[in-house]
């Protein structure tokens, strides 16, 4: 108890210091206008002169505030998560409010006005569009699709029973006379109702994606929160024009004109998310030479698409949301893998810095006295009203729900559901818009809506996930899918398509199989690069990064006993380094962020704790023994600034220390056994002798080098091929012998025994027999052993290499500060 | 298709007690049985090449062989039978039936097995209980016959899928060790992740759309 305190003493202290620091330059911001303006007027006979330094506050101020701000709301983030306990209690969303709302108190103190507010526009234009569309990227499609039905249901009828029945009842109420004087008739509360009803996104992906509930009713919840925006929009606008234009002149047509005008704007904003997907799929199939701004096309089409439906007053989310859903195979498919991978975290960051500001202002936005008028009545009934009536309508639909669905929701989801209908930013953004001389309550409206969102984010927020808990609901399933249960899955797929057309039913299956085949024959073929076209099967991709790490386990365990693949063909080469897709080998990061489809993967919190699962970091640390045991060559000196291309850094800081760990455990391990004390001398002819060998090494043309050496290698030099934008398979193709040579094998320990026995004076490559370093899976295959391994001794290693691989033996706790300089 | 000759009463009622479907899903059924069949009482593996929709099927022989698996008809011999009936059809189909809510749970566990047993069987073409590494080959290699063309990459596949169940059901394997097949209770061990009960069903509609689905 007493660390937990001091530890939110030390907590608290920091964020005052931070708060401090932030309002030092928006609180003296208009002392130090004034005292500018004094400054100039005293000596406004030197204006003429030229200043070395000039003070130009106004000049950067907009850009500066916005850019103070997002770090505020990024740095709140930072130290929320400075305590596991707190982040996992509390929401983060939560917090956010309520450092928004600190933050919006010290700036009204000190300044008086509330000039920061969440405004509809920024909400609208900027800070919407990225989360939605993140959101639309990362849907996992087959479960999206394989529950539209229900989505489709809860989004429509739910959100129109939500808003009625919100709006009739605060109606009613308010006709009884316990809400007092209000100058608001019938259609004012339908108004607000279809505003209050709908579930929001952005609150729902904050909370979800804390409490990891099984993918079916995420994808319930959360689909329902993005397709609702369709019913709300046209609510909105139809109630909104209806209040304009007076209650007594709304004529019958005008419902008609709402209704017919729903179906416009939800198919119309969906036909254009889609277009869009397609012109987005069709560009990236050509960026092949411009893969430096490939990842910008993805996000600028996304935004026109988003912008284009506003500007048609169509369903904006709807649109940019269908345009990720969309896209996301072709783009996957056609983008090169630093290319995915870029698009994939600058869409993470975009999305969640969007949502860290938003719920940030949502708390400043409370703080402006002008827009506070409390009505108990009102207040607590629509709190009532729209729990209660999101209950009802769950499960009223998931009761006509159930006799259609295969998988049953059962009382514990409608539980969640009913439990997990936030509102948020869209509703405030959506009331802030109103007008206030049309709606008079509008300050009322506002206020409400501000309780409502600070209700349902803080305090369901805060509980749901005890709730979750508490109720067992069926989490998620975090995990690699087995290559045995992709075969079987697509297995099932054609059964099922097959079952369903020779008993003549039309179901999902017979639908799916239908598009897939379309999509095979037609749209692949339109929207996908050639060499994407033949790899995309998820059977072979599965397989691929099986191999992969078969590799790296043979890689890095060479001497282990060959396992059964390797075994039962050992005539051809199993591991297909080739493929087309060259996505062979991942850094550790991206294999960890891995798309996979059996998961929902919408956020960043779930990649982070997969990371913390064993078996990632089991993961982690073969790509490092990888990395240990075939880093790159040393490198030529390269320029390494272009704008234009991406010029991979090797690290090489990094690879140095890779590297003295590396040999240091060779060395270890080598030590007891076979060298005894005098090892350091021995290593120090070593030196010599291999400084000799590399002159010779030097002269070898490098041709005759890669027909020498292991058919994994000269594969991998062919894959390549710059065209391809390379991910450098373990060895990256030589640029001089020397180089391919130590990338063949680097094991100090026998070399020693080359040197001991004073055998193969002439190294292999140098004559011109058949000797040969044999091919990396021989290699494995033959037990370790000096006899075998004399063969295979061409350790080829700079000398400066070897001085540091020295070092690093004698001082343990320094080996950084040994390196030659260059590396510094 | 108004002349169709319907079924008795009595042969409904039996066949609903024994397959599970409702009568009027067994009328339907029936009536596109006999559709298929062109009016005739037994059906031959002729009939589903009037099935335009299967011809795109990669594993379109096996799921046809399936249903004349005297295994999956309950009958204890192994092999192929050339007619089936359209008792035996019901039967197949029903491996796909949705299982209800109002089971208990070893009534699930059962169903579950069935349905597994009914895809082991498609793998498993020779019967002998296993599903050798020829044999899981042999579908890979079915099942990728659109997307790749490299008899390698299938073989490979086969391995590493073979290796994989090695690993789940043995422990780690000794290299001299050799492990031959799959067996059933090695699959149910691979499945049991698989929601097999959620996904191997096909809903079997109370409406007529043999019209539209030709």
């Amino acid at each position: 108890m007493g660390r937990d305190r001091s530890g939110c003493v030390a907590r608290s202290a920091l964020l005052t210091a931070l708060v401090l620091l932030l309002c030092c330059p928006v609180a003296g911001n208009t002392a130090e206008q004034e005292s500018h303006t004094e400054h100039g007027d005293s000596h406004g006979s030197n204006d003429t002169s030229f200043h070395i330094v000039t003070f130009r506050w106004e000049h950067v101020q907009a850009p500066y505030v916005i850019a103070l701000w997002i770090l505020v709301a990024s740095l709140g983030k930072v130290v929320f998560h400075l305590s596991e306990k707190v982040t996992n209690v509390v929401p983060e969303s939560a917090l956010l409010i309520v450092l928004g709302l600190i933050l919006g108190g010290i700036v009204w103190a000190a300044d008086h006005t509330a000039s920061f507010t969440l405004t509809p526009t920024v909400f609208f234009f900027y800070l919407l569009p990225p989360i939605v569309l993140d959101a639309g990227y990362f849907m996992p499609n087959r479960h999206f699709f394989g529950n539209l039905g229900t989505i489709l249901m809860y989004a429509v009828i739910g959100t129109v029973w939500n808003a009625a029945t919100t709006g009739l009842s605060l109606y009613g109420v308010f006709k009884s006379g316990i809400m007092g004087d209000l100058d608001a008739g019938l259609l004012e509360f339908l108004l607000f109702g279809s505003l209050i009803a709908a579930v929001d996104p952005v609150a729902v992906l904050a909370v979800f994606e804390e409490v990891h509930v099984n993918e079916v009713l995420f994808i319930i919840v959360f689909g329902e929160s993005l397709l609702n925006d369709a019913v709300t929009v046209v609510l909105y606008n139809v109630f909104k024009s209806f209040v304009e234009v007076g209650a007594e002149n709304v004529e019958g047509l005008d419902y008609f004109k709402g209704i017919v005008s729903f179906f416009v704007v939800s198919l119309g904003g969906t036909a254009v998310g889609i277009l869009f997907a397609f012109i987005l799929s069709l560009i990236t199939r050509f960026t092949k030479h411009v893969r430096v701004i490939e990842p910008g096309f993805v996000f600028i089409i996304s935004y026109l698409s988003y912008l284009t439906a506003e500007m048609l007053s169509l369903s904006a989310i709807l649109a940019i949301t269908f345009c990720g859903i969309c896209c996301q195979k072709y783009v996957k498919a056609n983008l090169c893998e630093q290319s995915i991978t870029t698009v994939r975290y600058a869409m993470k960051m975009l999305a969640s810095g969007a949502e860290t500001i938003i719920f940030m202002f949502l708390g400043i936005s409370a703080v402006d006295t002008e827009k506070w008028t409390w009505n108990t009545a009102f207040i607590l009934l629509t709190l009532v009203f729209i729990s209660v009536y999101r209950i009802i309508g769950v499960i009223l639909q998931t009761w006509i729900l159930n006799h259609y669905r295969v998988v049953q929701l059962e009382i514990i989801d409608q539980v969640v559901m009913s439990y997990g209908g936030l509102r948020g930013a869209v509703a405030f953004a959506l009331v802030v818009l109103l007008e206030g001389q049309h709606v008079h309550v509008k300050q009322l409206f506002v206020s409400t809506t501000i309780i409502v969102v600070y209700f349902t984010v803080i305090i369901q927020g805060l509980t749901i996930k005890p709730l979750v808990n508490w109720l067992k609901v069926k989490r998620s399933q975090q995990r690699e899918p087995l290559l045995n249960e992709k075969l079987h899955g697509r297995a099932f797929d054609h059964i099922l398509s097959a079952i369903e057309d020779i008993s003549g039913q039309i179901g999902h299956n017979y639908l799916r199989d239908k598009w897939t085949n379309f999509d095979r024959k037609y749209l692949s073929k339109i929207m996908m690069r050639k060499s994407a076209q033949l790899s995309r099967d998820k059977i072979l991709s599965v397989f691929r990064e099986l191999n992969l790490k078969d590799a790296i386990s043979y890689v890095s365990e060479g001497e282990r006993k060959g396992s059964l693949a390797f075994i039962r063909s050992s005539s051809d080469v199993n591991v297909d380094f080739t493929g087309p897709r060259h996505s062979v080998v991942d850094s550790s990061v991206s294999a960890v962020l891995r798309e996979s489809t059996s998961e929902v993967c919408l956020d960043m919190q779930a990649v982070e704790n997969r990371a913390k699962s064993p078996k990632d970091r089991e993961e982690i640390v073969t790509h490092h023994m990888l990395q240990q045991h075939l880093y790159k060559p040393r490198k030529r000196y390269r320029l390494n600034y272009s704008r234009h291309k991406l010029v991979r850094s090797d690290g090489e800081k990094q690879d140095k220390e890779i590297f003295q760990r590396t040999m240091k455990k060779r060395l270890d391990h080598f030590k007891p056994t076979k060298l005894g004390n005098n090892y350091t001398t021995k290593f120090k002819n070593m030196k010599k002798e291999r400084a000799a060998k590399k002159k010779h090494s030097n002269a070898v043309p490098n041709g005759k080098l890669s027909t020498h050496s292991v058919s994994f290698q000269v594969k991998d030099s062919e894959a390549e091929d710059p065209s391809d934008g390379g991910i450098n398979f373990l060895i990256t193709p030589a640029d001089n012998g020397s180089d391919e040579i130590s990338a063949g094998i680097e094991n100090p320990s026998f070399s020693v025994e080359e040197d001991q026995s004073g055998f193969q004076m002439i190294p292999p490559w140098v004559s011109n027999e058949e000797t040969v370093i044999p091919s990396q899976r021989a290699r494995l295959q033959i037990p370790r052993s000096p006899t075998n391994f004399r063969r295979l001794t061409p350790l080829q290693l700079s000398s400066r290499s070897i001085d540091s691989f020295l070092l690093a033996d004698i001082s343990d706790e320094h080996p950084l500060s040994f390196l030659p300089e260059s590396s510094m | 298709m108004g002349s169709t000759p319907s079924l008795p009463a009595w042969e409904i009622r039996n066949l609903a007690h024994t397959t599970g479907f409702t009568s009027e899903q067994i009328e339907i059924l029936h009536r596109r049985f006999l559709h298929l069949t062109d009016g005739k009482a037994t059906m031959s593996k002729d009939c589903f090449d009037n099935i335009p929709d299967l011809e795109s099927n990669p594993i379109k022989s096996r799921i046809v062989n399936a249903f004349f698996d005297q295994r999956n008809l309950g009958l204890q011999s192994v092999g192929t039978i050339d007619e089936i009936t359209f008792e035996n059809f019901l039967t197949t189909l029903s491996f796909f039936q949705h299982m209800g809510e109002n089971h208990t749970k070893e009534d699930l566990e059962y169903y579950k097995t069935e349905k597994l047993q009914f895809l082991f069987r498609m793998y498993d073409i020779n019967g002998d209980g296993k599903i050798t590494l020829e044999e899981l080959r042999e579908i890979i290699d079915d099942l990728l016959s659109k997307t790749s063309n490299t008899e390698k990459t299938s073989s490979s596949i086969a391995d590493a899928a073979m290796m994989e169940a090695a690993n789940i059901c043995g422990g780690q394997m000794e290299p001299d060790q050799q492990y031959d097949g799959i067996t059933f209770n090695d699959f149910l061990q691979i499945m049991q992740d698989l929601k097999i009960e959620t996904k191997m069903h096909v809903r079997f509609l109370n409406m007529d759309t043999s019209a539209i689905c030709k």
